[in-house]
């Protein structure tokens, strides 16, 4: 695991999210979702290239189902994108890092 | 400058990692194109990426997680020195030996060329087709339901379809949910006796026959389906919070219109005891040629087959 990317509870969520200067893409995943284990590489490699124009974080639904449930994810993975601490961008199910970069090239 | 391969295999599933562990076991050095992260069963792995338990893979006397079955298969060929590429193709042209793959970029000069190609790129979920799907994906709607049922706990929920598929994600679901009703077209189901047996004995599903989907109901998330009995054409509503679709697979043969030959289901065609397709030194295994059998083992055993006929093939080469 990248040391770049943070894992979020529901007591460090707030702080964390609202608190970054750059944009904080957050990671609802769980351990028995395969898809969520096959793009954790994915994001490793994109929170090393956009160190200081994005911060990468995860949230673990089973731990923290409280957030899960506040951002209404049904759905795993769901990316959320956060800016100044608003969600403003959302990315259900997986994808290649081409396709994620494009969905995020308009915030990074 | 295109990389020179002996053998390119075009997919990931049990039919590709097989020929990739038979290929690589020849000392051919595959290289495998496994495709791409995605949620539905079109990704590295294939169809058993999402699925829980297996039961009927031969050598598993307690069963095997899917996805596990996946990555040791994967490992297993890796070990015998196939190479793996996490990407999806773009575009093929089998007009000319070698044959050229196209990876990212489709223009200019191809990613790869390969004296021979194993296509094994499976079927995926075909969905409904109402315009609802799009806006509700991931909103109560789900091609995954080992990934989503944990969001469902004590919701009603739907699964639509009549087959293995659909009465396994049923029964998978029903231990989160308080109620799943199986949505099918016709009064009997496709699906195997023991799965059959296994849903009608659960007592938290319940069956909607004769019943097709007219809509999916709820703006911002599911709200519950319109169905329309198939007999009497009345509609009614069932409120869902959930509705996952497993209403069968469409082989994933884009890539290959206008250069293997297609059935009209879309299905590429292979010889009748064989892996060949029209195109000499152009092999296909698995889903993506099968709409019979369809199982991981009959893919697994068909990958072997596209193996032994490419490494043939290339063998009557050098005569």
């Amino acid at each position: 695991m990248s040391d770049l990317i943070s894992q979020l509870s529901e007591t460090t969520f707030d702080e964390e999210v609202g608190s970054a200067a750059e944009p904080v893409l957050v990671d609802f995943w769980a351990e028995w979702c395969g898809p969520c284990k096959m793009i954790a590489p994915v994001l490793e490699e994109i929170a090393d290239e956009q160190v200081g124009s994005l911060k990468i974080a995860k949230v673990n639904v089973d731990d923290a189902p409280g957030l899960a449930q506040r951002f209404e994810v049904m759905s795993i993975p769901t990316l959320i994108l956060f800016k100044d601490g608003q969600p403003v961008k959302r990315i259900v199910g997986a994808k290649g890092k081409p396709a994620l970069l494009t969905e995020l090239s308009e915030f990074i | 400058m295109s990389a020179h391969h002996e053998v390119v295999i075009i997919g990931s599933g049990p039919a590709g990692l097989t020929a990739a562990i038979y290929t690589a076991r020849a000392d051919l050095a595959p290289l495998i194109i496994e495709g791409e992260p995605s949620s539905t069963s079109d990704q590295p792995g294939g169809q058993l990426m999402l699925t829980t338990e297996v039961e009927n893979f031969p050598g598993f006397p307690q069963g095997v997680m899917g996805p596990q079955l996946m990555a040791d298969m994967r490992e297993q060929a890796a070990r015998f020195g196939a190479d793996f590429l996490t990407a999806r193709v773009s575009r093929v042209d089998f007009s000319q030996r070698p044959f050229s793959v196209w990876v990212g970029d489709s223009e200019g000069e191809p990613t790869y060329l390969a004296e021979s190609v194993i296509v094994s790129t499976g079927a995926r979920s075909i969905m409904l087709g109402l315009e609802a799907e799009t806006r509700l994906m991931g909103h109560g709607l789900s091609t995954c339901a080992t990934c989503d049922g944990f969001f469902f706990r004590d919701h009603e929920i739907a699964v639509v379809g009549g087959g293995d598929s659909a009465l396994e994600e049923a029964n998978f679901l029903s231990r989160f949910a308080s109620k799943v009703t199986v949505v099918h077209r016709r009064d009997e189901l496709r699906a195997s006796k023991i799965m059959q047996t296994r849903a009608q004995e659960n007592p938290k599903i319940e069956f909607a026959w004769n019943s097709t989907v007219e809509e999916i109901l709820g703006d911002t998330k599911v709200e519950g389906l319109t169905l329309k009995d198939t007999v009497t054409g009345e509609t009614r509503n069932l409120p869902v919070t959930g509705v996952f679709i497993a209403i069968g697979h469409r082989p994933n043969t884009d890539l290959f219109v206008g250069h293997l030959e297609l059935d009209d289901s879309g299905y590429l065609i292979t010889g009748a005891d064989n892996s060949t397709t029209g195109v000499a030194g152009v092999f296909a295994c698995g889903d993506v040629q099968d709409h019979t059998y369809r199982q991981a083992v009959t893919a697994a055993g068909s990958g072997c087959m596209a193996a032994l006929d490419a490494e043939r093939w290339l063998e009557s080469l050098q005569d």
